[in-house]
Order: C-alpha cells, then sequence, then structure tokens
C-alpha cells in the first residue's frame, strides 16, 4: 500500500506543472486554486506516511524491473525515514509559500510561469530525496535547480537578472563537479544504485581514488548547500528572489539537494572515515562562524536573513558531522545518534522559522517597498500580525525558549560536550549570541524604532492569505518544540537516525543482500 | 525579419521536406535502431527553423506561432505522463510499466508502449526547440524596434 504511494509525490507536481501551462491559458485563476491544493494534499499524505512509519523503508521500482542475479536493473525510489522528514518540509513549506503568493505575486505578470516552475522545483526536490539511484538523483536535482534559477531571475530587474547569472555559473560548476563525480563513481563500482555501490565499496579495500571522489561530492553539494568556501551565490540569490520563493530556497532547496545529498551519500554509501568527517566537521564550524559574522553587519533584511542560512546549516553540518567521526572511530554510539538527532532537528526548525523569516521579509517589502532596515522602523503598530511572527521567529532562531530552536541548539551543544569536543560547543554558543544580537537588530529597526519611511498612504497590514501563512509558521515554531521529548523525538526522528547509523540495514532493504 | 535570396528559398523548400520526414523516420524508428524522440524531434524543429530563416516572418505572426508551439509542447508532455501513469492503472500498480503487447522484435510496430513515448516526446521536443528559437527571435526584433 505504502509502495505505491512513492512515485505520486514525483508525478502529482509534475503533471501540476504541465496542466498550469496548458488549463491556466484558458481558465482564469486555474493555477492559484491548483497549486496549494495539490501542495496541501501532499503535505497530508507525507504526515500520513511519517506517522505510520516505524522505521521501515519504502522501495519502489520503477518499470517494475526485478533484479536478476541480486544485480538491480531497475530505477530505484526509496522512501524512508530521513526521506519522510525531508518530504513533509518540502511539502509543508511549499504548501504556505505557494498561498502566501496568491496575494504576493499578484503585482507580477506571468503568474502561470511562476505556479509552473513552483511545481517543478517541488518535483526535483521530491524527485532528490526520494531516488535511489545516483544518476537519476543528479537529472532531478537538475531540475529542481534550473527551476530555480528562473525563479531567482522572476522580477527581470537589474539585480535579479545578475544575482540569477552568478548564481547559474556556480551552480553550473557545481553540476559539473557532481556529473564528474558520479561518473568516476560508475567508473569504479560499474553500477549508479546506491545501495548497490555501497556494497561494493564495503567489499573492495578504499583507495586514494575514492578519497578523490568524496572531495569531489563534498565540494559539488557543498556549493548547491553554499558551506562557507562555496557560499558566494547565496546572499545574491536569496536576497533577490520574490520572497516565497527565497523562503524556498533558504527553507527547503539548500537543504535537499545540497545537505541531504551529502548526509545521505556519506552514511549509506560511503565508509565513514576519520578524515572525511573531520573535513565535513571544520566546513560546518567555518559556515557556522563566518556566515554569523558576515550576518551582523547587513542592513539589506533578505541579505541579513541569507547570511543567518549560511550559518544555521553550519550547525546542521556540525552536528552531523560528529556523528559521523563517532561513527568512524566506533565509539559511544549513543552520543552519535544524539548528535545526528539534534542535526535532522535543527534542520527542520530551519525551515520553518527562516521560511517564516523570509516571508516577513516579503510582507513588509510589499507593503514598504524596500528591504533596507534603516528605511523602517515603528512597522510594529501598523502591521501586528507581521510583527507578532516575526518576534516569535526571530526568538526561534536566536534560541530562546520555548521555541524550537533553543531545543535544537541545545541537543546539539549536549552532544558536542558528551563527544568532548568543547571548543566546537563553545563556539556554537558564541554563534547564537551574535544571532541573537542580530535580530535584535532586525526587530528594533524594522518594528519598534522610528519611523524613517517616507509615504502619503496610510500603510495597512498584509492580505489574508499573506497573514495565514506566517501565523501558521508561528505556531509550528512553538509546536515543533514538542520534539524535544525524547519520546516524541525517537518516533519522528528515530526511524531517521536508524536509517543512517545502520548503513548496512538500508542496503538490505533495497537490494535484498 | 527579412527573407534571403531566391537561391536559399528554392533549396530550402526543396530540402525541409526531406528532412522533416528523416526526423519522422529516426522517431518511429526509435525502438529499432539509434536515435529516438530527443534525435528526431530536434531534426523536426530544424526543419522549421531552416524556412522562417529563409523566408522571413513579421513579429505577429511568429508571435502566434510561438503561443501554438508552447501549448503544443505542454500537451505533449502531459501525454507522456499520462502514458506513464495509465500504466500504473493497467500494470498492477507499477510506474511506466510496459502495458501494450510487445510484439515480434524487428518489427516497426513492436516494444509496446516504447514507440509511443517516443512519438510525443519527439512532438514536446521539436515544440520545445521551436519555442526556444522563436523566443530569442521575437526578443530579439522586440530589441531592435
Amino acid at each position: 500500500m505504502m509502495n505505491s504511494l512513492i512515485p505520486i509525490f514525483v508525478i502529482l507536481p509534475l503533471a501540476t506543472a504541465f496542466l498550469i501551462m496548458i488549463l491556466g491559458k484558458f481558465i482564469k485563476g486555474f493555477q492559484k486554486v491548483i497549486t496549494p491544493l495539490v501542495l496541501l494534499f501532499l503535505t497530508v499524505l507525507s504526515f500520513y506516511c511519517l506517522l505510520n512509519n516505524h522505521s521501515n523503508s519504502f522501495t519502489y521500482t520503477i518499470g517494475g524491473w526485478e533484479p536478476i542475479n541480486n544485480i538491480p536493473i531497475a530505477i530505484h525510489l526509496v522512501m524512508d525515514g530521513f526521506t519522510l522528514i525531508l518530504l513533509v518540509i518540502i511539502s509543508l513549506i511549499g504548501f504556505l509559500a505557494s498561498f502566501y503568493s496568491i496575494s504576493y505575486i499578484a503585482k507580477f505578470t506571468s503568474e502561470n510561469n511562476f505556479y509552473a516552475l513552483l511545481c517543478l522545483m517541488i518535483t526535483g526536490m521530491n524527485g532528490v530525496v526520494l531516488s535511489g539511484d545516483l544518476f537519476n538523483l543528479f537529472v532531478f536535482l537538475e531540475i529542481a535547480v534550473i527551476a530555480s534559477y528562473a525563479l531567482v531571475a522572476f522580477g527581470t530587474e537589474k539585480n535579479e537578472l545578475e544575482a540569477s547569472f552568478k548564481y547559474q555559473i556556480l551552480g553550473g560548476i557545481a553540476s559539473f563537479i557532481i556529473l564528474f563525480a558520479i561518473a568516476l563513481i560508475y567508473w569504479r563500482t560499474k553500477t549508479l544504485n546506491i545501495a548497490d555501490i555501497s556494497v561494493l565499496l564495503l567489499t573492495t579495500e578504499q583507495n586514494t581514488f575514492d578519497v578523490f571522489v568524496q572531495i569531489l561530492l563534498i565540494s559539488g553539494f557543498g556549493l548547491k548547500a553554499a558551506m562557507i568556501p562555496f557560499h558566494a551565490w547565496l546572499p545574491d540569490a536569496h536576497s533577490s528572489a520574490p520572497s516565497p520563493i527565497s523562503a524556498m530556497l533558504s527553507g527547503v532547496l539548500i537543504k535537499a539537494v545540497g545537505i541531504y545529498v551529502i548526509i545521505r551519500l556519506f552514511f549509506n554509501m560511503f565508509i565513514a572515515s576519520e578524515e572525511i568527517s573531520i573535513l565535513i566537521i571544520t566546513l560546518g564550524t567555518l559556515s557556522m562562524v563566518i556566515g554569523v559574522l558576515l550576518a551582523i553587519g547587513q542592513w539589506d533584511i533578505k541579505r541579513l536573513l541569507a547570511y543567518h542560512s549560511i550559518s544555521q546549516m553550519g550547525y546542521v553540518i556540525l552536528s552531523v558531522g560528529i556523528g559521523l567521526l563517532l561513527m568512524a572511530r566506533g565509539t559511544k554510539p549513543t552520543v552519535a545518534a544524539l548528535a545526528i538527532a539534534g542535526g535532522l532537528f535543527h534542520m527542520v526548525n530551519h525551515a520553518v522559522f527562516k521560511g517564516l523569516l523570509f516571508l516577513n521579509a516579503g510582507a513588509i517589502e510589499h507593503r514598504i517597498n524596500t528591504r533596507n532596515l534603516k528605511e523602517m522602523g515603528g512597522l510594529s503598530q501598523e502591521m501586528p500580525a507581521t510583527s507578532a511572527t516575526s518576534l516569535v521567529a526571530s526568538m526561534s532562531i536566536s534560541g530562546i525558549p520555548p521555541f524550537n530552536g533553543f531545543f535544537s541548539k541545545l541537543i546539539i551543544i549536549i552532544a558536542a560536550v558528551q563527544a568532548k569536543f568543547y571548543l566546537l560547543a563553545f563556539l556554537a554558543v558564541f554563534v547564537s549570541i551574535i544571532t541573537l544580537a542580530s535580530f535584535m537588530k532586525f526587530q528594533r529597526y524594522a518594528f519598534f524604532n522610528k519611523k524613517e519611511y517616507n509615504t502619503n498612504q496610510k500603510i495597512k497590514e498584509v492580505p489574508f492569505p499573506m497573514i495565514f501563512s506566517m501565523a501558521i509558521m508561528g505556531i509550528l515554531c512553538l509546536v515543533f518544540s514538542l520534539l524535544a521529548f525524547p519520546d516524541i523525538r525517537d518516533q519522528i526522528l528515530g526511524p531517521a537516525v536508524d536509517v543512517l547509523m545502520n548503513a548496512g540495514q538500508y542496503t538490505q532493504t533495497i537490494i535484498g543482500m | 525579419m527579412k527573407g534571403m535570396s531566391i537561391i536559399v528559398k528554392k533549396v530550402t523548400q526543396l530540402l525541409s521536406g526531406i528532412i522533416f520526414l528523416y526526423g519522422i523516420y529516426i522517431i518511429t524508428h526509435g525502438h529499432l535502431t539509434p536515435g529516438g524522440g530527443f534525435a528526431g524531434g530536434a531534426i523536426i524543429a530544424g526543419a522549421y527553423i531552416l524556412l522562417i530563416l529563409a523566408f522571413g516572418s513579421d513579429t505577429i505572426k511568429l508571435k502566434n506561432i510561438e503561443k501554438g508551439s508552447s501549448l503544443t509542447e505542454s500537451l505533449a508532455i502531459f501525454i507522456v505522463l499520462l502514458l506513464a501513469v495509465l500504466a500504473f492503472f493497467l500494470g498492477s500498480k507499477i510506474f511506466f510499466a510496459n502495458y501494450l503487447p510487445k510484439g515480434q522484435l524487428g518489427e516497426i510496430i513492436s516494444a509496446g508502449v516504447i514507440p509511443l513515448y517516443n512519438i510525443f516526446i519527439g512532438i514536446e521536443v521539436a515544440a520545445a526547440i521551436i519555442t526556444i528559437f522563436l523566443a530569442l527571435i521575437i526578443f530579439k526584433e522586440e530589441i531592435t524596434k
């Protein structure tokens, strides 16, 4: 039953994209209705799968090709605990962003293209997280990022085109590196199935060739995930896109096509090695510290938020890297599990609060047409809902209890201390304090200072669809704190951690060996 | 956009039909010989592009063709998706299953659904390439005006 549900996550948004291009030309308002409906359905479906998943993996072979002599020849779609977490956040943030777009995007022309590209981007991301095959993963990744190139340039002003161009060049380099690495893996193992590769790598001796491939994959997917030496495109691209798209890019895309793939490949495909884990931890720490230091001086709200995305992703990579290092050393499996769970928890939380912050920035831009913090001020009276939700999100990202960001950062810090990385734990606390400082600046200049903008009309609160999306995300910031309770965490994040900790189990469910 | 000289026009008239037929051959023999939907679609698009370049056309007319080709493109790829989803209902809940009779190896009507996929992918690729080409021309005409 669950197995045959898997392709729906790819087919449905894909069909919606083409339907919008066909019927949207003849039926007015078709695109506005169908996109949120489809994404709402996917959200419900993914939640249903998440709650009914008892640490099982489901596989689906496209075309129904059975393995011959234990060699899997079909393209596999795999849905396990880790995939489901990603599917839930993709569909959830996608639904809220598309509902928000109903009012936000009305000022642009060619709405059809916007919604079709949004659906294609979601198709690509769902495909990346579901694919159990390296080459298909690459194809879906290209679908997602090419749709996002077009969406970044959607405003077609000078800045947006420049940002999109920069994003395309760096994204193209990343795709080339990834394709090169996949070709090298294919050359060495003669297969593209992730589970099959993992078996072959286990049975053969590891050499420098494998290390080279791993470095290539870290750089390629690091570029997609905007880890710090590769981050140049992110602040431009994420600040120039329309706000619901910024929320999708920052909240979901860098996780689904960057972090998810790094975690999946290094936990489930390659054999954990100490050098690579130290490299991953270093990249995570660099992203965490430098990202926040770059963020604090920004005066453009969306640029500030974009730099914070780099910094918060640093937390995730750092935490998962600690888990990988402990697994490579083979010591303290409970601490490793805690570190991985903390990283995944922070990833889910980041999707919600960063999505919300970008929607808030969009709401401000919608009303007073500026992104400069120096030209705002005093908006808390005119826009009470925006102000309240952005306060929730700011407290959440800076790690103030009882919001979700506090608990995930706490788990990461506890895991770092238990693994005896005292310096990293200290840096995590330090970065959290600077984050708080920069969000106090955001709150003060945007909502509580005296008015700096000059406009003749009275500023009103944004329309209902925008308030609705922001309010739901604000509530989710509180609801996800529940994951801090060990029982609930084991129910939701436990299957994901199991999949990552037991690489053998992953291969067994896919190719049955 | 202006047309070219009479020599170019005549040669194009003679050639474009043959190129078009060759594209159809590549598509319909996709399951038997090298090539298939993508290659054949690109060749068919080439035949149209040759005609537009040789004979020239005004922007308004081009815009109408562009509307049609972009609609054709979306429809064709939607039909491909429908064919794949139809397998879900006919062939024991398997997406992309081959549910038609396979036929004799080497015959033109064989290999189940694969020729159908090839045909619609061919239409999709041809329409997409023509759309991109027209978008570039229309953009250039609007810049020069």
